[in-house]
């Protein structure tokens, strides 16, 4: 203990040396030439040779001895706000901060305080943060697609990013083939499809095929085929880690991690951590391929419910528009559809039709509406038949389904088109002239489906060059919205709007009467709307491909 | 395609400004064929595909929104003459010279739900194609779950969105997250997005291009997409100012204003008592516009984007034999209703006196 004892030569040092006996912390002095001058208990535990006459230098680890020697230079870092200087190193196990204070003989103070713990809670936090960013991240990530293709490169993208120097991801394809994605740190993503045999790469073949259930496990880098290495990776690769990614019930992929080196990267020093990985990865790559089957089974289902692209047919323009009542559906209710007939005359026969209900539900059951439609097109002449037929078929099927519809029978006769329309339960169609006249077609009848028997009255429509019969339904007039809201669209704007459109040609009509009620109806709810335009081509050489040869034209 | 493709024109006669002209005379006399077989024409004399399309359909088209808003033609001849245009690009997207093998990545071109103006989106769509990219075109208003399925399901390294009328922005932005939501990256064009295309930078997306060349030059050089953590990032955090609700409530309330502003025009505008039914409707309508694009500029928080539709309001009216003034009486009263809406308030002004510049500029005062 005598080397704490009093100091003498100042005033200050005296008071201050009470305090060096008793710090619990190890405490210094040493003199401008680098000799220990004094120390305190704390200072003899912690280094046992640094008696007083002793060069610092030669007691202390390298760090503290430079520490001494950097005291000298006009470094500012690591000041603090007392003039003193900070530094850090190990003492044998445990971290310590030793902090200098000059000393007006020229001599310096160190006192050195033990931060083992601190730095330790320090790292971990670092690493937690670091774990918890990739965390994140590779949730934010996967989350976002629903594609297959860019699941795989995400994955591969993440994994070299924070797991191995460069990634491989391989899926089976539905086809029985291997689709691979590869990320080099440095390197650019590629996306090959290739039809290679697994047993080349036994634990490959293993992950992907997930029975027996494997872990992640090394495989010989000097056995890879070269299509699942990733291009341009710089430097040998000492490292192969195959991770199997689980899917639902069945594995999604696997992921195939590369190394250089057998360096801390190598994730198996944090399983944990690639197991969460590889269950995320797995978990978003069998969500995206079961979205994809999904939708292939819904299109492969929906085709012959959406409604049918028109064009000029037996030198009759037609045109069609749908908006169904659910943004997120293509299809409802109402349905319009066109066969070209192959008799003599090439009379077309055009139906557009509201079945009860919204909807999917409803979609299907027009479905079989059409269908029955398209079996009895061949008597396109005789709609009355048609609605008897149709009728007798929904009030005895198991359904109770019942609709309105119009039928049309068009045909062109020289410039001109002549139509048959006849409503069931439907809004007759509206005729547009040329000069902007607005004709109702003078049709009625019941709806089918309710009644044992149904009637309807048919009309005969003339079209001169240019005019215009429009097939509408319901949803388009009882659309409400407008300027100053709830306001029905109504038959009157409609016959308005049409009149404006006289001359137009059927798809720019349609598209016109479209335009105004979607903007009539704004962001708020309506039904199903459908339209079909029939229109007198204009002009002679509009009509080329007419069947009628021209020496018919005129009066 | 790198080089200015106008210098690759030689032949005079199928110099885009003769081309402009004749393909101008057929729209006008609605003569479809005619347009096409001018257009296929040129390109058989090797005028280059993508010059037909916007140094030719592009700039006619312009012509026809042009000639609607001085009223030199109905919005009839308009969809008439754009359907032609249509014809000329599916003729010309047809021809053996537009044949091109897709040679880099998938991309999805789309109208923001509510437009109904596809051509510019069209003909990037022919350009983008014309350039070797494989084009899902989807056509006017998209909705948003459509887009997005799309997205899902395909997996195109940018989606391309267009919208040229302003109020449809709010919508553009939710569109414009949830395709970055869903993975794409977006590229927004078109007059809504502002001159500058100041309006696609405060939405968030990922490139914004004047026109459908810079969008195709944009595209080749690659379209980063602006990586926001969906755990931390809102929407809103790019329109703090929404935080005082005054859009959403003018938005909420919007055919309330225009009944009550009705009325008053009823009391403070004489002449509105004589209207005819469907006069009333049309003010109405105006009305209704007045009230949407300043529910957009509260959005944007920008009142450049009222004053500016103030403006060409001002001028659609004029030559319509409309009287602007109701215009100035018809902001002054919607001022009169919003008296709690500070920033409604101030852009209503900047329209008020905007539109007394445009009005002391162009002349003699109507009205």
């Amino acid at each position: 203990m005598s080397e704490a004892s009093p100091v003498t030569t100042h005033g200050t040092e005296l008071s201050l040396g009470a305090d060096w006996a008793d710090a619990t912390y190890p405490v210094m002095l040493v003199d401008p030439s680098g000799v220990i001058t004094r120390r305190n208990p704390a200072a003899a535990r912690l280094f046992p040779d640094a008696v007083a006459g002793a060069r610092l230098a030669d007691v202390v680890p390298e760090w503290l001895a430079d520490a001494q020697g950097q005291l000298g230079s006009p470094q500012p870092s690591g000041d603090g706000q007392d003039g003193s200087r900070t530094f850090r190193g190990q003492v044998g196990e445990r971290s310590f901060e030793a902090h200098a204070s000059g000393r007006d003989d020229g001599s310096v103070m160190w006192r050195l305080v033990d931060v083992t713990d601190r730095s330790r809670a320090e790292e971990a936090l670092v690493r937690e943060q670091d774990r918890f960013a990739f965390v994140v991240e590779t949730s934010d990530e996967l989350l976002t697609s629903l594609n297959v293709d860019r699941c795989m490169e995400t994955t591969a993208r993440l994994a070299a990013k924070y797991l191995a120097d460069a990634a491989s991801v391989v899926v089976v394809t539905a086809s029985g083939k291997l689709s691979v994605a590869t990320a080099g740190r440095a390197s650019e993503l590629t996306r090959t499809t290739i039809d290679a045999d697994l047993a080349a790469v036994p634990g490959l073949r293993q992950a992907l095929r997930g029975y027996p259930p494997v872990a992640p496990r090394r495989m010989d880098p000097s056995s890879v085929p070269d299509w699942l290495l990733p291009r341009r990776l710089t430097g040998e690769v000492r490292v192969a880690l195959i991770v199997p990614l689980p899917g639902h019930g069945m594995p999604a992929g696997a992921l195939v991690l590369w190394q250089h080196d057998d360096g801390p990267r190598v994730v198996s020093a944090d399983e944990t951590l690639l197991r969460l990985f590889a269950a995320r990865a797995g978990a978003a790559l069998a969500a995206a391929r079961m979205y994809a089957e999904q939708v292939s089974i819904t299109a492969a289902l929906m085709r012959d419910l959406l409604p049918p692209q028109l064009h000029r047919l037996n030198g009759v323009e037609f045109a069609g528009g749908y908006r169904a009542s659910r943004p997120s559906e293509l299809i409802g209710g109402d349905f319009y559809d066109v066969y070209p007939g192959s008799g003599q005359g090439q009379e077309t026969f055009v139906v557009l039709g509201d079945v009860c209900g919204k909807g999917l539900e409803a979609a299907v059951l027009t479905g079989k509406i059409r269908n029955t439609l398209h079996a009895l097109a061949p008597m396109a002449a005789d709609h009355q038949r048609i609605l008897e037929l149709l009728n007798s078929a929904l009030v005895s099927s198991h359904h109770s389904l019942f609709a309105t519809l119009v039928l049309g029978t068009v045909a062109r006769s020289g410039d001109r088109v002549q139509a048959r329309v006849t409503s069931a339960g439907h809004l007759p169609p509206l005729i547009v002239r040329t000069d902007g006249e607005v004709q109702e077609a003078d049709t009625h009848g019941d709806l089918v489906g309710v009644m044992p028997t149904v009637t309807a009255t048919t009309a005969t429509v003339e079209l001169m060059p240019g005019e215009t019969c429009l097939l509408y339904t319901d949803g388009l007039t009882e659309a409400r919205g407008g300027p100053v809201g709830s306001e029905e669209f109504g038959e009157q704007r409609l016959r308005r709007a049409l009149s404006e459109c006289a001359g137009l040609g059927a798809e720019a009509t349609v598209e016109r009467i479209q335009v105004l009620t979607s903007d009539w109806v704004g962001r708020g709810n309506h039904d199903d709307m459908a339209v079909v335009a029939i229109t007198a081509p204009r002009t002679a050489s509009a009509a080329a491909g007419a069947v009628q040869p021209r020496a018919g034209e005129g009066l | 395609m790198t080089a200015d493709p106008r210098q690759a024109l030689s032949t005079g006669g199928y110099a885009p400004g003769t081309l402009r002209q004749q393909l101008w005379d057929a729209v006008t006399r609605r003569d479809e064929d005619a347009a096409t077989t001018a257009a296929l024409t040129a390109l058989d004399h090797g005028v280059d595909a993508e010059v037909m399309l916007l140094d030719v359909v592009a700039p006619v088209q312009r012509q026809v929104g042009t000639e609607w808003a001085a009223n030199r033609i109905s919005v009839a001849q308009e969809h008439a003459a754009t359907s032609i245009n249509d014809r000329v690009i599916a003729a010309v997207a047809r021809h053996p010279v537009s044949r091109t093998e897709p040679r880099f990545g998938r991309v999805i071109v789309a109208c923001v739900d509510g437009e109904w103006h596809a051509m510019p989106a069209r003909l990037l769509a022919e350009v983008l194609r014309l350039r070797g990219w494989a084009v899902d075109f989807l056509g006017a208003q998209v909705p948003a779950p459509h887009l997005v399925a799309h997205i899902h399901q395909t997996g195109p390294d940018v989606v391309a969105l267009s919208s040229s009328i302003p109020t449809r922005l709010p919508i553009a932005h939710a569109v414009i997250t949830a395709c970055q939501a869903a993975g794409a990256p977006v590229l927004v064009g078109g007059a809504a997005f502002g001159r500058d295309g100041r309006y696609a930078r405060l939405l968030g997306a990922d490139a914004w291009a004047p026109d459908a060349r810079a969008a195709g030059d944009q595209m080749a050089a690659g379209i980063e997409r602006r990586r926001r953590s969906p755990s931390t990032y809102e929407p809103v955090d790019d329109l703090p100012h929404l935080a005082d609700e005054e859009h959403a409530r003018v938005s909420r309330s919007a055919s309330d204003l225009v009944k009550r502003t009705m009325t008053s025009l009823d009391e403070h505008f004489p002449a509105m008592r004589t209207y005819t039914e469907q006069q009333r409707q049309h003010t109405a309508e105006d009305i209704a516009h007045i009230v949407d694009f300043l529910a957009t500029a509260l959005y944007v928080d920008d009142d450049d984007l009222f004053t500016t539709f103030i403006t060409w309001t001002a001028d659609i009216l004029t030559a319509r034999g409309v009287p602007a003034r109701s215009l100035h009486l018809g902001l002054d009263l919607l001022a009169g209703q919003l008296p709690d809406f500070p920033r409604a308030n101030r852009i209503l002004g900047a329209g008020r006196r905007r539109f007394d510049e445009h009005l002391a500029d162009s002349g003699p005062s109507p009205g």
